[in-house]
């Protein structure tokens, strides 16, 4: 069921011969104050922004460029919405704490690491 | 964690009194340097008729030496040199007998801080969060666990330093509420900078349920997670260096975790206190403050999650 709702709503825009995926509802720059307050940064480093150093979990350059997430599920809008939302739901177990990131600002999230080619 | 470390805006007695001390000194060179830069330039650009001698033996100029560079000055250093003996002096020791004594261990790079007990009441025992009760003076003792360090809260005091093997007492007093941030003052080692302290000033009302609420030992976790992480935190290298009261765990080389949640921030102002840092945290602390002394431990996924469900019940 998941997989099927993933397919209906991530869509990619063409943008200047560039790719760019559109996260529906998601804004980058909240998304950035979002990634500083429940603390991805302690675990990814993560491009642009100064804080995010961490080394437990996997860089996240180059992100909207991966194929899938955490080597599970296809790297599309709303897998990784719902992988910051309940990383423990998609892979039991993984070292990715549940946050309990609301809906909103896992959107908001999403949409900053979609800006990262 | 935006808390600025101002120095000329005093928020108790003994900050307050340094403070007018700190201004005066500002406004005394401020005007020497301007006073002495103008003459200097005026000297240069006079005129001098080609009659006189430069120095007039007798008269206006001599009296400029006289009064500008002696007498002007000796009134000025004189009244600086009283009113800094008289800072010191005021500053030195609390006005009455000290409300309260804390113990104030500097580790690197880390503070721990004691209440001691008295009667049946246990020991408390926190990091680098100092809480005290508004507008009572508190006496801080201040040791070290192994280099110098210096214990500094702008806003409440100045510097002292903490030299191993020497008890040095300081003094604060917060006329507010409110959280006052401080940093070790001497350089110490690798993470000199990330050794933030936090002075939480609160009605005596609330300090008195904090100190009460942190006197408590845990008791066993009821969810099955956390009852899992306690046997992570008790099987792993965890136990070695903390203490957890009411467990078996009676580490003491890293700081006491026992009311981990109630702290405002990890590791000595190096992450605020969320599930996603505290988690991190765990996970690559020598990424986070490298040099620090707990070293990357080992784990699972699923125990790190244990750990962190587990660590949460300490409140
Ligand atoms: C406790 C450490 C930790 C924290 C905190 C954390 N992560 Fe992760 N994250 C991991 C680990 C470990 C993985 C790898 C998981 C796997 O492959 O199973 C991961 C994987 C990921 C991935 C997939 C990476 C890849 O290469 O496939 C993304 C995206 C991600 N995290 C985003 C986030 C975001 C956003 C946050 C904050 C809301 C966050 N993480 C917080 C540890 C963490
Ligand atoms: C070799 C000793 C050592 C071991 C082993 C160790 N720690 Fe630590 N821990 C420390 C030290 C030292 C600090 C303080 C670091 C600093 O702020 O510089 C610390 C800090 C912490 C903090 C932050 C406390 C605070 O108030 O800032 C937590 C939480 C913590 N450790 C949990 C753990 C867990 C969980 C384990 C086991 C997986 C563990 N530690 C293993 C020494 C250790
Ligand atoms: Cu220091």
């Amino acid at each position: 069921m998941l997989f099927v709702f993933a397919l209906t709503s991530g869509c990619r825009e063409a943008s200047g011969g560039e790719e760019h995926v559109a996260v529906a509802g998601g804004d980058p720059d909240r998304g950035r104050t979002a990634i500083a307050t429940f603390g991805c940064g302690s675990c990814h480093t993560i491009p642009g922004i100064a804080t995010a150093k961490g080394t437990a979990g996997p860089p996240l350059f180059f992100w909207s460029k991966r194929t899938f997430i955490a080597g599970e599920v296809p790297n599309t809008p709303d897998f990784l919405v719902r992988w910051i939302e309940v990383p423990q739901a998609i892979e039991p177990g993984t070292a990715m704490p549940n946050l309990g990131v609301p809906e909103g600002d896992a959107r908001d999230i999403a949409a900053y690491l979609y800006t990262l080619r | 964690m935006n808390w600025p470390l101002a120095i000329l805006t005093g928020a108790g007695p003994v900050a307050s009194a340094q403070a007018k001390l700190g201004w005066w000194l500002l406004v005394v060179s401020v005007v020497v340097v301007v006073v002495v830069t103008v003459l200097v330039l005026a000297g240069g650009f006079r005129r001098h008729s080609n009659e006189t001698s430069m120095v007039e033996r007798e008269g206006a100029g001599v009296r400029w030496v006289v009064v500008g560079g002696m007498i002007v000055p000796a009134i000025v250093l004189t009244l600086t040199f009283a009113f800094t003996i008289a800072t010191e002096n005021a500053t030195a020791a609390p006005p009455k007998v000290a409300g309260m004594t804390v113990d104030v261990i500097g580790h690197r790079w880390w503070w721990e801080v004691r209440y001691a007990g008295g009667g049946s009441a246990p020991t408390v025992i926190t990091a680098n969060e100092i809480h005290v009760p508004v507008g009572i003076p508190v006496r801080l003792e201040l040791t070290s666990a192994d280099v110098i360090h210096s214990f500094w809260i702008p806003r409440l005091a100045g510097k002292t330093d903490v030299v191993p093997g020497q008890r040095n007492v300081a003094w604060i007093q917060a006329d507010k509420p409110g959280i006052y941030r401080g940093a070790c003052a001497e350089y110490c080692g690798l993470q000199h900078s990330n050794m933030a302290a936090f002075v939480v000033a609160e009605s005596p009302a609330q300090f008195e349920q904090w100190t009460n609420a942190q006197r408590d030992t845990v008791r066993a976790p009821s969810d099955s997670d956390a009852a899992r992480g306690l046997v992570v935190f008790q099987k792993s290298s965890c136990m070695a260096c903390h203490t957890i009261r009411g467990t078996s765990a009676v580490g003491r080389i890293g700081p006491d975790l026992t009311h981990l949640v109630s702290r405002m921030t990890i590791a000595a102002g190096s992450l605020e206190n969320t599930r996603g840092n505290l988690a991190g945290w765990i996970a690559n602390p020598q990424s986070i403050k490298p040099g620090n002394d707990m070293p990357t431990t080992p784990l699972r996924g699923s125990e790190l999650q244990a750990l962190v469900a587990y660590l949460e019940t300490l409140k």
